[in-house]
């Protein structure tokens, strides 16, 4: 697997969560997916061991499309509108089964008559080989602000 | 013209004084709200000084600083300070800014040292705040003593059950009588723990939300608003086999319950039908945590008897601490300060706290079930967020038309009130009332007027 296909994986996936297509994007991730937003103050931190702002396994990121699709997801409400820049893609490790795989990331968040802001950070994906393409054992996206500060919240998917 | 010779200033001052900031009056069961108080910054820098300046503020927890050196710098009270352990095991607080010229001494968010060192001329501190390093200090006169150079402490200091608060009132009663009816909760969820050592958990979440920090006092502990702005959350808990019906002849006390705990001081009260790390177990936390629930629960039965367990893991609080103080002791233990910034803006701090030396599938059910309500990605807080920020935007530009807010829920009740009523929202407006003008509260309630 060279890097290509893992940006095309990348852009596709991002497309898919800019255009709120969130069944799309549970397609592609494993059965036993996490989804993990370390604090600002521990970035490398373990979920087991640490408060983190997310940290979701399968079970939580069903429940947390669910209720992105649904109206009453008020800080969602209307949906932001994002537009997700993914850079600096490098393939950290390859196995036979797995990739592990980091690309930088500015994701910027519009609301009306709500909070928008820039969320720069960087991913470490856990890519698992499926055929000739991938699916999403886990996906961290860590923050580079010292603080959540003025962005209140990650309410959307990062 | 300028000042008080400017008679647009006289006639908004005379407008703004016509209108008290609450309307108080329980026997003819009327409780409003005048918006002003969430709107104008003149009352922001009024509550610096009589309520901010007066109280006890909660600065930081014992197990922050387990080691002698070991420090963190925060902002507490609107000021920069250094929570650190000095050589004799004492936990200290001072104000970080050197008393050269000013730059404050420590920059970092956290570490262990012997020394600060402040890089702008040089001088240094020991972890006991004693300034121990002048550089060419033969230039100063006589009458230059270091001995009174030191890091200056917070006029007070205190803790209570690991909890430490400082104030900035010399004058300020001792913290246990200030906390009043709060020990008694506090006390509770201190109880989880074997040895009654609770610890802050690492990772601190710091988010901003763009409203009154007054309406996150509300908005902590006001069970009326659940089912409308959480209800997606009350989805996920039903769809993860969750009942989320209050069940039939519950144990004490029987139902939610709102109490005024004196001095401002609040709590919500209420039976654990949802599942708690200590110690009840539901589906959620995974078959795997069943026996470690199970035995954290067999503990606390033996060692504070079949009743005080009950009490301890089976009932539900949301204590507010006057002025800026909520700790929920519910689906986690969340410990959580706010600081207004501005009038319209607030920082917000929330940690996870836990039993010291709790198993590790207890600490990580315990993390995993703080997340699913709790924090900037929660499945909850954010619509709370949203909700005060709604508020915010809905009531500042409109106060002249819509001057009050009603908050009378349960006020003509003759017991007890419930959660969902507002009688602990209407403690702290009542509280926050008397401090800022000098008026003595209404007597709403029996357990108030004791
Ligand atoms: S301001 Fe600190 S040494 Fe001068
Ligand atoms: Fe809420």
């Amino acid at each position: 697997m060279n890097r290509e296909a893992v940006e095309d994986f990348f852009y596709h996936e991002a497309a898919l969560l800019d255009a709120w297509d969130l069944d799309g994007w549970m397609d592609l991730l494993c059965d036993d997916a996490r989804y993990l937003v370390p604090p600002n103050d521990v970035p490398d931190g373990n979920p087991d061991t640490t408060l983190f702002i997310i940290a979701d396994d399968m079970d939580r990121i069903r429940g947390r499309v669910k209720r992105l699709k649904s109206r009453d997801a008020h800080a969602e409400f209307p949906p932001s509108r994002t537009r997700r820049l993914i850079t600096n893609v490098r393939i950290l490790e390859q196995g036979d089964a797995e990739l592990t795989v980091t690309a930088n990331f500015s994701v910027h968040r519009f609301r009306r008559g709500g909070k928008g802001g820039e969320y720069v950070g960087h991913y470490v994906y856990k890519l698992r080989i499926e055929g000739d393409g991938f699916r999403i054992a886990e996906r961290r996206a860590v923050l580079d602000a010292e603080e959540l500060g003025g962005l209140g919240a990650v309410s959307f998917i990062l | 013209m300028s000042g008080m010779d400017d008679p647009a200033k006289i006639l908004h001052s005379t407008a703004m004084n016509k209108n008290p900031y609450i309307i108080d009056n329980p026997g003819g069961n009327d409780f409003r709200l005048n918006r002003e108080t969430l709107v104008d910054p003149d009352i922001l820098v009024a509550e610096r000084d009589r309520v901010f300046d007066q109280c006890w503020i909660y600065a930081g927890h014992d197990s922050e600083v387990p080691k002698p050196g070991d420090f963190k710098t925060r902002d507490v009270g609107g000021r920069p300070v250094i929570l650190t352990r000095d050589g004799d095991d004492n936990v200290r607080l001072f104000l970080n800014t050197c008393r050269h010229r000013g730059a404050k001494v420590c920059r970092e968010r956290e570490g262990n040292t012997k020394r600060f060192y402040c890089f702008y001329h040089g001088w240094s501190y020991g972890n006991d705040g004693a300034l121990v390093a002048v550089p060419g200090d033969d230039a100063y006169p006589d009458t230059f003593d270091r001995s009174e150079l030191g890091l200056k402490d917070v006029p007070r200091f205190e803790n209570y059950r690991g909890f430490w608060f400082a104030s900035f009132n010399p004058d300020v009663e001792d913290l246990e009588p200030y906390l009043a009816g709060a020990t008694e909760y506090i006390d509770l969820v201190v109880d989880q723990s074997a040895d009654g050592n609770m610890e802050i958990v690492a990772g601190i979440q710091e988010y901003d939300i763009a409203a009154n920090w007054k309406l996150l006092v509300e908005n902590s502990f006001d069970d009326y608003h659940l089912h409308s702005t959480h209800s997606t959350w009350l989805e996920y808990m039903k769809d993860s086999g969750v009942s989320i019906k209050v069940p039939k002849g519950l144990l004490l006390p029987k139902k939610g319950i709102g109490r005024d705990l004196g001095n401002g001081h609040a709590v919500i009260d209420n039976y654990n039908f949802r599942g708690r790390p200590v110690a009840t177990w539901i589906s959620i936390y995974g078959e795997e945590a069943k026996p470690a629930v199970e035995a954290a629960k067999a503990e606390l039965v033996e060692r504070l008897g079949e009743e005080r367990a009950e009490r301890v893991a089976n009932t539900n609080r949301n204590l507010f601490i006057f002025p800026n103080l909520m700790i929920n002791d519910g689906s986690s233990v969340t410990v959580r300060a706010f600081w207004p910034e501005a009038a319209d803006r607030m920082k917000v701090t929330a940690w996870a706290l836990g039993p010291v030396g709790e198993s590790a599938i207890m600490r990580k059910v315990r993390l995993d079930s703080f997340l699913t309500f709790y924090g900037p990605g929660g499945l909850a807080t954010p619509d709370d967020v949203e909700a005060l920020e709604q508020v915010q935007a809905g009531l500042t530009s409109t106060v002249k038309e819509v001057p009050w807010s009603v908050m009378t829920r349960g006020i003509a009740k003759d017991g007890e009130q419930l959660n969902s009523d507002e009688l602990h929202l209407r403690t702290f407006w009542r509280r926050w009332n008397t401090m800022m003008t000098g008026e003595a509260a209404a007597i709403e309630t029996a357990e108030a007027a004791e």
